[in-house]
């Protein structure tokens, strides 16, 4: 049953995350993408990492795909008017991905993975992430709040109208 | 222990992350967009951070979560200033094809 749902979940992503990339209209690409990021909080839910799988709901199809739907309708591009490459360049590009991934499953198919015996069930829920991230990740934590806090200084910087600097 | 873990083989994890990432290879090669391949690279990201919570809660490690959350992190500053820059692109040249950003080659 886990591995029906699992095998439905990653058949209907990849196939939404392959509509991303071919599908003519921007913003078809930014709805298909917004489906892919809920399989893969519904996943995460299958992973038992609940907590994970709010936040990225979340930040990704709260916060990012929403700034990218707002690009998208500020700079008018909702129309399919986006030039194509040439067919050659995106022959080129798909051997090329093709081979990166022939090469990664080739790298990691005689790999033997360690599982452990009996892993710890509630290791993604609120309570024991958040004793992790508060006492062995404290300075990565505030180093990214610190990042944080540089690109939406930045963003404000580049996205203003004139650069009196 | 966890029925997933029961159930599906942590190979599975591995060739669905492969191949939602290289669907983001293939985007950010083939697509003249700038916000699509930027798209891409989210996604891309995002195959990662399945990867790292899946091997997380297989090996019982909050440690690949946490990961997970400086992942997003990153992924939303790289979003936040990427739109701005593409904003400021669009201004000057009225497009958003990435082809017409080569003028450093020159």
């Amino acid at each position: 049953m886990t591995l029906a749902i699992f095998t439905v979940l990653a058949v209907i992503s990849v196939i939404t995350a392959l509509l991303v990339v071919f599908s003519k209209n921007p913003v078809h690409s930014v709805l298909y993408l917004i489906v892919t990021f809920f399989i893969i909080a519904a996943q995460y839910i299958l992973l038992n990492a609940q907590f994970l799988a709010v936040v990225h709901l979340i930040v990704y199809a709260g916060a990012i795909m929403v700034l990218f739907l707002f690009v998208l309708m500020l700079l008018n591009l909702n129309q399919d008017t986006e030039p194509q490459k040439s067919s050659a360049w995106k022959l080129s590009a798909a051997v090329a991905s093709g081979l990166l991934f022939i090469t990664l499953i080739g790298a990691l198919k005689g790999s033997s993975v360690a599982i452990a015996a009996s892993p710890n069930p509630e290791v993604g829920l609120v309570k024991n992430l958040g004793n992790v991230l508060f006492n062995d990740f404290v300075v990565p934590f505030e180093i990214a709040g610190i990042l944080f806090l540089a690109a939406m200084v930045g963003a404000v910087l580049v996205g203003k109208k004139d650069m009196a600097v | 222990m966890l029925e997933i873990i029961k159930t599906v083989p942590i190979e599975y994890y591995l060739l669905y992350s492969t191949v939602l990432f290289c669907i983001g290879v293939f985007g950010v090669l083939t697509r003249r967009n700038a916000i699509i391949v930027l798209m891409c690279v989210e996604l891309m990201l995002n195959a990662v951070n399945l990867l790292l919570a899946a091997f997380s809660t297989y090996l019982g490690d909050a440690q690949g979560q946490i990961m997970v959350f400086f992942i997003m992190v990153v992924a939303a500053a790289e979003a936040a200033v990427g739109l701005g820059i593409l904003v400021m692109i669009y201004r000057n040249t009225k497009s958003t094809d990435i082809s017409l950003l080569d003028r450093l080659r020159n």
